[in-house]
């Protein structure tokens, strides 16, 4: 798309977006958010940026390729269900680590995992169409 | 370090790779040989680890005489079939893929006779039936080893389901998947309903495995495979496997009048039709596979019977087989490798030129035709005797018997006399001798059968009396001897060598109407299987034709209309019960945001271009989204609305692909049945969810899991959004299933976006 002004734009708010979407994830925990949100939010950073200035800019931009994204996701989601095995309690058990004011465990990976996993089946669904 | 040595063209004389994996097999044998004299002595050994407990699933080992029979004979023909076939693979491209299939063959056909588990005995038969797929199909550069695989597959695994559902029923009938419980309520089982259905399931699963007719065509073909394979496939593993689930039945459902008579009419169906076919063929190895058939089919027609000498003689026959004719292939693979050709017509004379493999054949014919001071001798003996002994038609038992016997004397003498005496074709005047590799596993196995028959006293109590034992409650000893007086058996065996004799003197004749009466038969099961085959395949493409034509419409609306009738039919006798509309209460934005949807939808619904409609869609759910939002649901709202923005732009990238759409109305038509059509099944489906969900509401929610959550999701969770906490914590494993669909169905999108629709391949 040839339009001045949404190139312009997108440059402002792509990072604005990405950002967002980490608050969006982290803040996920205690309010409204989390993981699949927040691969939507940076999904549609990332279809602006597609949609703009070529699917090409979306590839540097990610370095990786979206399938792995995807498949790192998945491994990522189950990795952090291995833990629990070693404490001798039932796969995906969350496990934390925490002291008197800061809590994180194994639901935080999970989470991740998620987001990528999800991040990942957008892009490659929206560089297909893109491409094609 | 290892030195790679100089590419000199030539082939190889062994496969190194090859040849130290025959350690895995000597080593399972010596195992196996570790736990003989205690198995011999009555000792059974079991192991169990909890697989899966709550189906009944446990990694369930056990070895007792049957297993430790079977057992060493699988582990020996892998041995020597390792061995030999380090040299007969030697420089094929593939050969380490080779040694993995095989060795993969002979641990799955170890666990089908190890598992004390049906379950764990039934995961096994698949796992043979998918890499004797793989074996027999290994040659995949040739049509029909690929077609011959495929057949292989189909026929086998047809059975293997018709096993998975016996063994299901019979776990309704005896409560129990383990096999050493089940004998124990073998009288329960007998008489109950199910037992004919059970009986049936298992038949059928044990007659395609191993190629009772009518499924018996399947075997013939499997010697595509490479000879080693072949040798093993028919020797020890896959075929055997039927006759192994039989004996392993035969305390829990054998002795049944259905039992008998079923087994002794297809066993004896069959050893005839195989003995009769074999005498067909020029072909050395096509020979040998049909009398594997008439080999299967005695198996099977002695353990129809219910005496201790009938089993007695399957076992022995099954010993005395697996002997010979893993000797057999194995030598007839060297006359190949060595010549080039296995055709009768152009052999002769060999046994100057490969003294060694012709020792072999002679020692492994000798004992497929009985003759005496060898171990076939001693079981076509025990044959006569049990066959006489039969409850079931002890004449028809002895009459097939007999008549096999003949042919396979009069068959063993051709695969002896043709290939071996005679005068050495001109063409055969260069062949030599096989590297050592290629001697050892037929000479072997030839010859041991000369000392099993000079001392079977020794086999009968150390192999054949545990095997029996662990498949028969009576403890009757049937002792085998080397002489037992003049007897009928001894009688019929005489009878047996002459009329081979004579059928060999007439072999080209017989082969001439042999061949004739196979080229002529009007139904034969290949052309049935074939035909079958076909309508199945145009069946399928048909159904697929009229089901996945393409039409998203279509779609749309056979799963809209299925969701309506099925559910509306379950759902509408009851909805003036439950459901009652509810009162309209909420704060006033909601009402507008209402007003708001119904606008969007009926823009969609007019709308002349796909963008407008997308539009109007995209007005759906932002209502929708900011309806849940007012009513206090913004993990969902935020959902929501994320998922609405990226879908509208995904369907945007998609329309600017898309031809223009088709107007609703065409120009110049007041009325179409389609729009009508659309517009009923929308509304209703519309009026079915809208009193769905007035049911639900006026249905007490109960409140007790969100109690928990409520209570637990800080504590135990450390997060306050419980939403979140239960998708990530306290219910991860559905999430993570769900990603998995996701990344899969991202994945499918991809392939289906890539491939531009004018190159598809057609179907």
């Amino acid at each position: 798309m040839k339009s001045v002004i949404l190139k312009t734009a997108t440059r402002l708010m792509i990072g604005l977006m990405l950002v967002f979407a980490v608050y969006v994830f982290l803040r996920g925990h205690h309010e409204p958010g989390g993981g699949f949100s927040a691969a939507l939010l940076a999904g549609t950073a990332f279809s602006l940026l597609a949609i703009t200035n070529g699917a090409d800019h979306v590839r540097k931009a990610i370095r990786i390729r979206p399938s792995v994204m995807a498949l790192a996701g998945l491994a990522l989601a189950a990795g952090a269900g291995l833990p629990a095995l070693f404490f001798g309690k039932p796969f995906l058990t969350g496990i934390w680590w925490q002291t008197e004011t800061f809590a994180a465990g194994t639901p935080l990976l999970f989470d991740s995992g998620i987001f990528l996993a999800v991040l990942g089946a957008i892009l490659s669904i929206l560089l297909a169409l893109e491409e094609n | 370090m290892r030195i790679t040595p100089p590419d000199t063209g030539a082939v190889p004389d062994c496969c190194r790779k090859g040849l130290y994996s025959c350690l895995l097999p000597a080593g399972l044998f010596a195992l196996l040989c570790l736990a003989w004299p205690r198995v011999v002595n009555g000792d059974v050994f079991t192991v169990q680890w909890a697989w899966v407990p709550s189906l009944d699933l446990n990694l369930a080992l056990r070895l007792d005489g049957l297993s430790l029979l079977f057992g060493l004979i699988i582990t020996m023909t892998g041995f020597f079939v390792t061995i030999y076939a380090s040299s007969y693979m030697a420089g094929h491209p593939q050969n380490g893929r080779f040694f993995v299939f095989l060795h993969a063959f002979m641990i799955a056909m170890l666990g089908i006779v190890f598992a004390d588990n049906l379950l764990l005995m039934f995961i096994c038969w698949e796992a043979t039936t998918m890499l004797s797929f793989l074996l027999i199909g290994f040659d995949h550069e040739k049509s029909d080893a690929r077609e011959n695989a495929r057949q292989a597959l189909l026929v086998t695994g047809a059975g293997g389901l018709f096993l998975l559902m016996g063994i299901l029923l019979l776990k309704s009938a005896g409560f129990s998947m383990t096999l050493s419980v089940l004998s124990e309520s073998a009288d329960v089982i007998q008489n109950h309903a199910l037992y004919p259905a059970i009986f049936i399931c298992f038949m059928v699963g044990a007659m395609t495995k191993s190629g009772q007719v009518p499924f018996h065509f399947w075997l013939p073909n499997a010697m595509s495979a490479p000879t080693p394979i072949s040798a093993f496939l028919h020797a020890a593993t896959m075929v055997k496997a039927g006759i192994y689930l039989l004996m392993r039945l035969h305390p829990v459902m054998g002795g049944t009048p259905l039992w008998m008579s079923t087994l002794v009419l297809v066993g004896g169906a069959t050893a005839l039709w195989g003995a009769i076919q074999a005498l067909g063929p020029c072909d050395l190895k096509r020979i040998l596979a049909h009398t594997t058939l008439m080999a299967l089919g005695i198996l099977t027609l002695f353990l129809g019977g219910q005496t201790v000498l009938s089993l007695t003689a399957a076992t022995t026959f099954l010993m005395v087989h697996a002997l010979y004719k893993a000797a057999l292939f194995l030598a007839v693979g060297s006359i190949d490798h060595q010549t080039g050709t296995r055709d009768l017509n152009d052999l002769g004379g060999l046994a100057t030129r490969m003294p060694l493999t012709a020792l072999a054949v002679a020692g492994a014919t000798l004992s497929m035709a009985g003759f005496p001071l060898f171990f076939g001798f001693i079981g076509k003996e025990i044959m006569y005797a049990g066959a006489l002994a039969e409850d079931m038609f002890p004449l028809f038992a002895a009459g097939i018997t007999l008549s096999a016997n003949a042919l396979m004397t009069a068959v063993a003498a051709i695969i002896l006399l043709t290939p071996f005496a005679g005068t050495l074709p001109a063409h055969l005047k260069n062949t030599c001798e096989t590297p050592w590799t290629m001697r050892i596993g037929p000479a072997f196995m030839g010859l041991i059968g000369v000392v099993f028959g000079i001392m079977p006293e020794w086999v009968s109590e150390n192999l054949i009396q545990p095997a029996v034992f662990a498949f028969h409650p009576d403890r009757e000893e049937i002792r085998l001897f080397l002489f037992h007086g003049i007897n009928l058996p001894l009688v019929l065996s005489i009878i047996t060598l002459t009329s081979g004799a004579v059928i060999y003197r007439q072999k080209i004749r017989l082969r001439r109407g042999i061949r004739f009466l196979t080229d002529h038969l009007w139904v034969t099961m290949p052309g049935l299987y074939q035909s079958g085959l076909t309508r199945f395949l145009t069946t399928a493409a048909t159904v697929t034709r009229i089901l996945q034509n393409g039409s998203l419409t279509t779609y749309m609306s056979v799963i809209v209309f299925t969701l309506v009738v099925l559910t509306g039919s379950v759902w509408l006798p009851h909805v003036a019960d439950i459901a009652s509309i509810p009162a309209v209460t909420g704060p006033y934005i909601a009402m507008g945001l209402f007003v708001f949807v119904l606008g969007a939808a009926a823009v969609v619904v007019t709308a002349r271009h796909r963008l407008a409609a997308i539009g109007g869609l995209g007005g759906v759910g932002g209502g929708v989204a900011l309806i849940f939002l007012v009513f206090g649901a913004p993990d969902i709202a935020l959902t929501q609305l994320l998922v609405e923005t990226l879908t509208l732009i995904f369907v945007s990238l998609i329309l600017l692909r898309l031809p223009p759409m088709e107007p609703i109305v065409k120009p110049g038509a007041t009325f179409q049945a389609r729009t009508l059509r659309n517009a009923i099944l929308s509304i209703s489906a519309g009026l079915l969810v809208f009193t769905l969900v007035s049911g639900v509401v006026s249905t007490p929610l109960d409140r007790s899991l969100t109690a928990f959550f409520e209570t637990h999701s800080y504590v135990s969770a450390h997060g306050r959004n419980i939403v979140n906490v239960i998708l990530v914590d306290f219910r991860s494993l559905d999430t993570l299933g769900e990603i998995c669909v996701i990344v899969l169905a991202a994945w499918a999108g991809v392939h289906l976006i890539r491939r531009p629709f004018g190159q598809r391949k057609a179907p």
